[in-house]
């Protein structure tokens, strides 16, 4: 499945998270890379190092932006700083479509900076979902929710994760990025098969794919983006791949950053996938 | 449960301190059990209950946060300890937390937070104090907005006793009681020195920057934090330098700015002219000056257009 009209109709292939360590090696040596994901809340400033670095990027690399503090799913009403200066950089971008979480995160004007589970409720998805229109009307731009990884559960939940999801993004009209670690991660905490929330996502709006490492505890697994992609991960990004087809894919590695050209390497593992994967056509 | 009331009891508790052993509390906000709080809205596992669960989101908020201020105040750390220092953020983050959707801000109420809570910097107040101005300065300065710079040639066209100047939004003026610059450039200095993952390089460290901080003297210093080329820099100025410049920032005249610089200064008459095209020729070659907002330019505020 080439584009579609929530990644802008783009065919971008494999991308990269574009981190403060690997600056000096993109700008000096201009590896080939398709794509740059940004983290949208470290350009929403008003000048300095940060932005000049991002022009520089944005001469010679297709830029996507991703952010981790739009909080679709809190109760609250969106902040409307955050929408305006979110849209002067869509503007400077020119981000073909724009993703952030499905979860919440602020409650009544505070900020926990974390990616908190959605109760799967009825009434969190039309809410959600309610949010998400608001901020693709107000930036004009094709919007894509990510699910997170979770380690609680609430009683209040009336569905599965994946349906919750396909909920919202039903009600929203709105893409996917479907974070293949995540659903291992949570299916993992939660005790569900991984491969049957896959099964279950509209492949038809998967807009772009994240792959990442993870850290196995004791008694769960933690998120941390700080490893290469694990063999389960890779199983799980294989199925997403023959459900939507060639999508762009990205890798997160945030923590213990190595080389970029290390970073560079295991994110070309996808194109494995991506080249000898025929779809299926999803229903 | 609905949406807002559940997601009010669940922050509650993630952003509820933690023990000193970085564990979540026992006793839930607003008194009784934890567990049986915790166990009103999260599901237990096999493996894990509904505390533990709960309690996972409660480190990770406050381990997020205190690295976040750490990596901000790392000169009000050398001066406080890294225990008080974090004690302090956990009191300063309970009573202020962020009210952003950038961890970037989370400092930005520290000073007035401190000024209000003195008993967390008691002994070294006045040093704590310019500590946080100066980190806060760095951080402003690092992404502050910058305006088109007026170069030397822009200054020599201008009439001069009634224009206004502004100076770019990124250029922090500080009055100072101790050099705090250089002990922050001594403490991070040792941050970028390589990591042996050693106790003895560690605590050498340490020792290193608590005497460091012993032997600060209270002097009187007046700096513009600054960048160019994209990096910060602390600049040092005289003080008819910071008088002039916070006068031209706050809106006064050139010519007044100057009176106002001059006001009590041991500068003699014969070179008060040369000190300022001097001081002027520098900030324009470091582009610190702007064109005033349209509508305070020409030395009155202009009516706006509709």
């Amino acid at each position: 499945m080439p584009g579609n009209r929530f990644n802008g109709f783009t065919d971008y292939g494999i991308g990269i998270g574009l981190r403060s360590p690997h600056y000096e090696h993109i700008l000096s040596r201009k590896p080939v890379v398709d794509w740059f994901e940004i983290i949208s809340e470290n350009f929403m400033i008003d000048g300095g190092r940060p932005l000049q670095i991002l022009d520089q990027i944005l001469e010679q690399y297709k830029v996507v932006q991703h952010g981790v503090s739009m909080y679709f799913g809190s109760a609250e009403k969106s902040n409307r700083e955050h929408l305006r200066r979110l849209k002067e950089l869509v503007k400077r971008t020119n981000t073909p479509w724009l993703s952030d979480h499905l979860c919440w995160g602020s409650v009544d004007g505070r900020y926990t900076h974390d990616l908190l589970p959605m109760p799967y409720t009825f009434e969190a998805a039309r809410l959600t979902a309610q949010k998400v229109r608001e901020v693709r009307d107000f930036l004009e731009v094709p919007i894509a929710v990510e699910n997170v990884s979770s380690y609680a559960e609430y009683h209040v939940s009336e569905m599965t994760e994946w349906e919750f999801l396909n909920e919202v993004v039903e009600q929203a009209d709105c893409g996917i990025l479907l974070d293949v670690n995540n659903i291992y991660v949570s299916s993992q905490n939660h005790n569900f098969n991984p491969l049957t929330y896959v099964n279950s996502v509209p492949a038809e709006r998967v807009a772009q794919i994240h792959i990442a490492g993870h850290s196995k505890f004791k008694k769960y697994i933690l998120d941390t983006h700080d490893h290469p992609v694990l063999d389960p991960v890779w199983r799980l990004y294989e199925r997403a791949i023959q459900r939507a087809g060639h999508t762009a894919t990205l890798l997160e590695w945030d923590d213990s950053i190595p080389s970029f050209e290390e970073v560079h390497r295991e994110a070309m593992k996808a194109n494995r996938f991506l080249a000898d994967t025929t779809l299926e056509v999803a229903v | 449960m609905k949406l807002a009331p559940l997601q009010r009891a669940v922050a509650r508790a993630v952003m509820q301190p933690l023990t000193r052993s970085e564990r979540m509390r026992r006793t839930a906000p607003g008194g009784g059990r934890m567990s049986a709080y915790a166990a009103r809205f999260i599901k237990p596992n096999d493996r894990l209950t509904s505390f533990e669960r709960l309690e996972i989101y409660n480190r990770q908020y406050w381990f997020r946060l205190l690295s976040s201020m750490i990596e901000d105040f790392p000169g009000l750390q050398a001066i406080l300890g890294s225990q008080r220092f974090e004690s302090m953020c956990k009191a300063y983050l309970t009573e202020c937390p962020s009210r952003s959707f950038t961890i970037r801000n989370l400092g930005a109420h520290l000073e007035t937070w401190l000024r209000q809570n003195p008993s967390w910097i008691s002994d070294r107040r006045v040093l704590a104090l310019d500590m946080v101005r100066l980190e806060w300065a760095d951080i402003e300065a690092f992404d502050g907005q910058a305006k088109s710079a007026l170069r030397s040639e822009d200054l020599r066209e201008i009439d001069v006793p009634n224009l206004q100047l502004s100076i770019q939004p990124y250029v922090r003026l500080l009055e100072l009681h101790y050099p705090v610059d250089d002990l922050l450039l001594d403490v991070k200095h040792g941050d970028d020195t390589p990591d042996f993952a050693s106790n003895a390089v560690h605590e050498r460290r340490k020792r290193i920057r608590v005497r460091a901080v012993a032997k600060l003297k209270p002097t009187q210093i007046f700096l513009a934090v600054h960048r160019l080329d994209f990096s910060v820099y602390f600049r040092r100025i005289e003080p008819e330098e910071f008088a002039l410049l916070s006068a031209l920032r706050s809106g006064k005249t050139i010519e007044h700015a100057i009176a106002l610089a001059f006001r009590e200064s041991s500068v003699p008459d014969a070179e008060r002219g040369a000190f300022v095209r001097h001081s002027f020729q520098t900030w324009a070659t470091l582009g610190w000056f702007c064109q005033p907002d349209e509508n305070v330019r020409g030395g009155k505020r202009r009516e706006k257009r509709a």
